[in-house]
Parts: structure tokens; C-alpha cells; sequence
């Protein structure tokens, strides 16, 4: 298992390597000047001159590259100049907000869309499976932007139970903290519960169907059991295979969730800083969520190997596993 | 021609027909998959024939009759906050929507297949290259890349197609590549290369067409995710350029008079979801009739 480990973690590293790479050359994709571009059209030319040299971008390209890259390798993200700060800073402020906004989400996700998808075959073609699985093919299909702006009209603005916007914090309350986290993470969670839903009752259609789940119910064990103990422990994997999908789809859907709910996480940042052309943010803060995606998966792959051990570690001539 | 090849021949021409109609009625039984089918036919209709569907011009402009409710003075979902009327937006919004959703999926099938098709065929260090580019730009959520190239793009039709095209490319790399490495080693590639046929020819004769379930079932899902991508794009004033209607925008808009005229972020985004949700059924459809045990 260590060395398994140990071999998957020294894979990210081409892949992390790639993405600072890619993010480099869009980031240097800008037509134009940048630096012009960012100070905008009132900017001097003797402005756009300095912030030219700022960023290195009168060097030739291969020597920017490898500053950039020897920045990165010092976890140096560069400094933003519209909050004239560096963009590390900004990032550990901004992180544990949609870390907080993230992992309520998949908690929603997870206790609602887990135990929909389980009842929903275990009642396979009633009317609740039906039910349930129209409901999360609704589900998949939302555009979340849109449902968190239908939730701030019924339950903020008509009814006034949940504040429209912000983020509470605990100095005032785990009630007001909870009541402003709610809107956000039910919208955050929507598809990933509807996708859970879904992988979990086809997994289970399948082991509910086979030999040693008939075995179980001919001994007499009680199906609640059968069907918690014995079929669900083994139609976990499909679902661990969806997971960091999911939490990719996540990070990215929090830039929305984040716009409308004016929250002051990753996202929003994002969304300011595209606002302000603050490109050097834009840079850092889409390398960082690339690279905490590919650990993330990193993660579930070792969950998987601890769910599954008879996974194997092959690496495929290309690389994908 | 032999009289046992014509026969054969003939017998083939009368036998591919069925084998159509057989995949059709399976999409038409699927009661779901057959809803599916007819909503995006509705928009598609829609989109095409808008300017005899739409009552206005879809950007004129009438401040004095703006933010009306549905149903009054001529105007049957209201109109915004330019007084335009929303219908006609809607309908023409209809057409930025499929454009992008096809184009965008087009071009991200297009070189997402070429690249999955090579790699998956000559294997070696240009797999680990290609497949290694294609890892990198999966590493970003699907919206965030769409976001940042759109930063570096700016707004407009054909950079929002780009943009969300180029974030198609891994998705399709991946499953041509998959299909690849099984269809490679079937018996009759191996007998097609002892016969003299070049690499080319067994990619695309060959190899190629025996991809093209999984294809078709990704790439119909993948429009759906366009046309979200598309509409989220709009939404944060990075799509398409105003005034072009766009169910995003629209939405964008209603959001910010959403007490006034809830009408306008309402209806943008119950058009976005019957959309999504029809393709999504005809996908599924499609999938389950093409191959159900197909993990996509």
C-alpha cells in the first residue's frame, strides 16, 4: 500500500508540471499587451512600461518560463495588483471559504443522493424509483446558476428564512453561520446528488442481483441488512469513481455558486479578479484549483485501492490509468 | 459479378435499412428517450425558424414598456429591462445556444477524436505526450478552462465555441483512445495490415468506425454541457457580446431585477433546462439503444 502510494504520488508529478505549462502559455495567449490590457486604455506609456518590466514580460519567453516555473517550484503564485498582495495571501484567505462552501456540498450530496439511489433500487420500477430517478435526471441536467437565483427569490427575498448573500462566521453564531452556508451548499450539491443517485442504484441493481445477495436474503437475514451491509459495501467503488469527477465539477461550479451568492471564496475571486483584468490572479488562482483537483483524485484513488484492494497499480503505455 | 455475389450484395442493400429502422423504433419504444428526441427536435425547430416564431425584433428596445409582466400589451413572457420583448429573446437565445452546443462539440470531437485516434493507435512516447496534455487539461474543472480562455480570448460567438471546444477535447481524446486500444488488437485490423493497408486507412476505414457508438452517445451528452457551459459563460459576462440574446444573459439580467421581474430569470433559465434535460434524455436513449452496457 506505501509503495503504492509512494508511485502514485510521484505520477502527479508530470501531470502538475503539464498544468503549470498549459496555464503559462493561455495565460501568455493574450492578444495584445498585457500589460496594457490590464492598466487599461487611461494607462501612460510610461505606466504599461514599468509593469512591463514588473512582470518580465520584456524577456524573451523561454526566460520567462523559467522564472515562472522556479517561482512556482518556491510557491511564489506572483503578486496581484490590484490588491497588491501576494497571490499565496490571497489564496490561503479565500480557500478555506470554498473548502467550507465545498465539503458541505458534497455532504448534502452524499446524504441525500447516497440513500436516494439506494431505496430507489431496492424498489426497483415502483413508483419511487421512478420518482427518484426523474428527479435526479432534473437534477443533472441544472443549470445551478439558475437554480441558486430561483432559491434566493422563494426563500430569500419571498419568505426572508435564508440571507440572500454573504457568509456568516462563527464570532456571530453558529445559527446565522449555518443559515448563510445552507442556499449556497444546496446548490453546490444539486448535481453531484443527482449524480450519486444515479451510480449508486445501477451499482446496486447489479449486486442486488447477484448470487451471494440471494444467498443472504435465502438464510433469512433481515433485508435492510442485506441490502446496507452486504450489496452497498460492494457497489461503493463505481460510486468512489464518480467522486473526484464530482469534486472537480464542484471546484468549478463554485465560481458560480460564489457570483451569486456573493460569497468570498476561490471563485469569487476568480470573477473579481477577470473583472479588474487582474491576470496575474487569474493565473495563480487556476493553477491552484488544477492542482488541488489532481490530489484530490490523487486521494480517491487510494480510497479506491482501500475500498477495493484487489486494485491493481498498472501504468498503461500512455500514462491513464 | 457472380450470381452468389449479387445475391449477397442484394441481400446486404435489404438488410441495412432494418438494421436502422431497429435502432429507431429502440429510441422510439424508450418512452423517455422518445421525449427526449421530440424537445430537442421542438428547440431545434425553434431555433432555426426563429425569426418567423419571434413577435419582435429581438433587440429592440422600448424603455417605456420595460420590465412588463407576461401577457401584457402584446408581449407574452413580458419583457426586460430595456423593454425588449423576453419571447423573441428566447427564441432567438434558442439559436446562440444549439450553434454553440454543436459547434462547440464539433471541434472538441474533431481533434479530441484525432488525437485519442493516435495515440491509442501508434501508442509509445507520442501516447504518453498526448495522453500527459490531455491528463493536464482535465486537471481543470470544465468550466474554470472555458473561463480563463474566454479571459484571454474576450468575448464573441466563435472565441465562446474555441473556448469551450478546446475543454471538449480531453473528454473525447480519452474515449476515442479507450476504443482504440481494444479495436486495435481485433483480428481483423491484424488481417487488413498483413493485406498492405497503411496506418491512414486503418485508422480511418477501420479503426474509426468501430469507435463511433461510444462517440456518438459522449458527443450528444456533450452538447448538453455546451449549452450549460455556454449559458454560465453568459451569465458572468463572458459569452457572447451584448446586445445578442442569450439564455445566459438574459439570466444574468433577471438576476439583477429578480424582485421586480422574477418573469425574466424564470422563464432564461426554464428554457436552459428543458433543453439540457431533453438532450440528456435522448442521450441516455441513445445510449441504452446503441449499447447498454456502455459506461459513459
Amino acid at each position: 500500500m506505501g509503495t503504492y502510494i509512494i508511485r502514485r504520488t510521484f505520477d502527479l508529478l508530470p501531470t502538475i508540471f503539464v498544468v503549470a505549462v498549459i496555464v503559462f502559455i493561455i495565460t501568455r495567449l493574450i492578444p495584445g499587451d498585457p500589460a496594457a490590457v490590464m492598466l487599461g486604455p487611461q494607462a501612460s506609456v510610461e505606466d504599461i512600461e514599468a509593469l512591463r518590466e514588473n512582470l518580465g514580460l520584456n524577456d524573451p519567453l523561454y526566460i520567462q518560463f523559467l522564472q515562472y516555473m522556479g517561482n512556482l517550484a518556491t510557491g511564489d503564485f506572483g503578486t496581484s495588483l490590484t490588491y497588491n498582495q501576494p497571490i499565496v495571501n490571497l489564496i490561503m484567505d479565500r480557500f478555506p471559504n470554498t473548502l467550507i462552501l465545498a465539503v458541505s456540498a458534497l455532504i448534502i450530496a452524499f446524504m441525500v443522493g447516497v440513500p436516494a439511489g439506494i431505496i430507489s433500487a431496492s424498489k426497483q420500477n415502483s413508483l419511487l424509483d421512478y420518482s427518484v430517478m426523474l428527479v435526479s435526471l432534473i437534477g443533472v441536467s441544472m443549470p445551478i446558476f439558475w437554480l441558486g437565483v430561483m432559491l434566493v427569490l422563494y426563500f430569500s427575498v419571498n419568505l426572508g428564512w435564508f440571507p440572500a448573500t454573504g457568509m456568516g462566521t462563527l464570532d456571530d453564531g453558529l445559527i446565522p453561520f449555518i443559515k448563510h452556508l445552507i442556499l449556497p451548499s444546496i446548490t453546490l450539491a444539486t448535481i453531484p446528488m443527482a449524480t450519486f443517485a444515479r451510480i449508486t442504484r445501477s451499482s446496486m441493481l447489479e449486486v442486488i442481483s447477484q448470487d451471494y445477495i440471494k444467498t443472504a436474503r435465502s438464510k433469512g437475514l433481515n433485508e435492510f441488512w442485506v441490502i446496507c451491509k452486504h450489496a452497498f459495501k460492494n457497489a461503493l467503488t463505481p460510486l468512489l469513481t464518480v467522486l473526484g469527477m464530482q469534486i472537480s465539477m464542484m471546484l468549478g461550479g463554485a465560481v458560480l455558486t460564489e457570483t451569486i451568492f456573493s460569497w468570498p471564496g476561490m471563485g469569487r475571486l476568480i470573477v473579481d479578479a477577470i473583472d479588474k483584468r487582474d491576470f496575474v490572479v487569474v493565473q495563480g488562482t487556476v493553477l491552484f484549483i488544477a492542482v488541488i483537483f489532481v490530489v484530490v483524485n490523487l486521494l480517491v484513488d487510494i480510497m479506491y485501492k482501500v475500498v477495493n484492494p484487489r486494485v491493481n497499480y498498472t501504468t498503461s503505455k500512455g500514462g491513464t490509468k | 459479378m457472380s450470381l452468389q455475389s449479387t445475391v449477397a450484395a442484394a441481400e446486404k442493400k435489404m438488410a441495412k435499412p432494418k438494421k436502422e429502422t431497429s435502432l429507431f423504433k429502440k429510441l422510439i419504444r424508450n418512452r423517455l428517450a422518445a421525449i427526449g428526441l421530440a424537445v430537442t427536435l421542438f428547440m431545434s425547430i425553434i431555433a432555426v425558424f426563429a425569426p418567423w416564431i419571434a413577435t419582435h425584433p429581438p433587440n429592440e428596445m422600448d424603455v417605456v414598456s420595460s420590465l412588463k409582466i407576461p401577457g401584457t400589451d402584446g408581449h407574452l413572457l413580458g419583457t426586460d429591462n430595456y423593454g425588449r420583448d423576453l419571447f423573441s429573446r428566447l427564441v432567438y437565445g434558442a439559436r446562440i445556444s444549439l450553434i454553440v452546443g454543436v459547434s462547440a462539440v464539433v471541434f472538441g470531437a474533431f481533434f479530441g477524436t484525432f488525437l485519442g485516434l493516435v495515440s491509442g493507435y501508434f501508442g509509445g512516447k507520442l501516447d504518453s505526450i498526448i495522453m500527459r496534455t490531455m491528463d493536464g487539461l482535465f486537471a481543470f474543472p470544465f468550466i474554470l478552462l472555458a473561463i480563463t480562455l474566454m479571459t484571454v480570448l474576450g468575448q464573441g460567438l466563435v472565441n465562446v465555441i474555441i473556448a469551450i471546444g478546446v475543454a471538449n477535447i480531453p473528454g473525447f481524446a480519452r474515449i476515442v483512445r479507450g476504443q482504440v486500444l481494444s479495436v486495435k488488437e481485433e483480428e481483423f485490423i491484424e488481417v487488413t495490415r498483413s493485406l498492405g493497408a497503411t496506418d491512414g486507412r486503418i485508422l480511418f476505414q477501420h479503426v474509426l468506425p468501430n469507435c463511433l457508438a461510444p462517440l456518438i452517445v459522449y458527443g450528444t451528452m456533450s452538447i448538453a454541457g455546451a449549452i450549460i457551459s455556454e449559458a454560465a459563460l453568459s451569465f458572468l459576462g463572458l459569452g457572447v457580446q451584448p446586445p445578442t440574446a442569450s439564455w445566459g444573459s438574459i439570466l444574468k439580467d433577471g438576476k439583477d431585477f429578480l424582485v421586480l421581474s422574477p418573469h425574466m430569470a424564470t422563464f432564461s433559465g426554464l428554457a436552459i433546462l428543458i433543453t439540457v434535460l431533453g438532450i440528456n434524455l435522448f442521450g441516455d436513449g441513445l445510449r441504452d439503444a446503441l449499447d447498454p452496457k456502455m459506461k459513459i
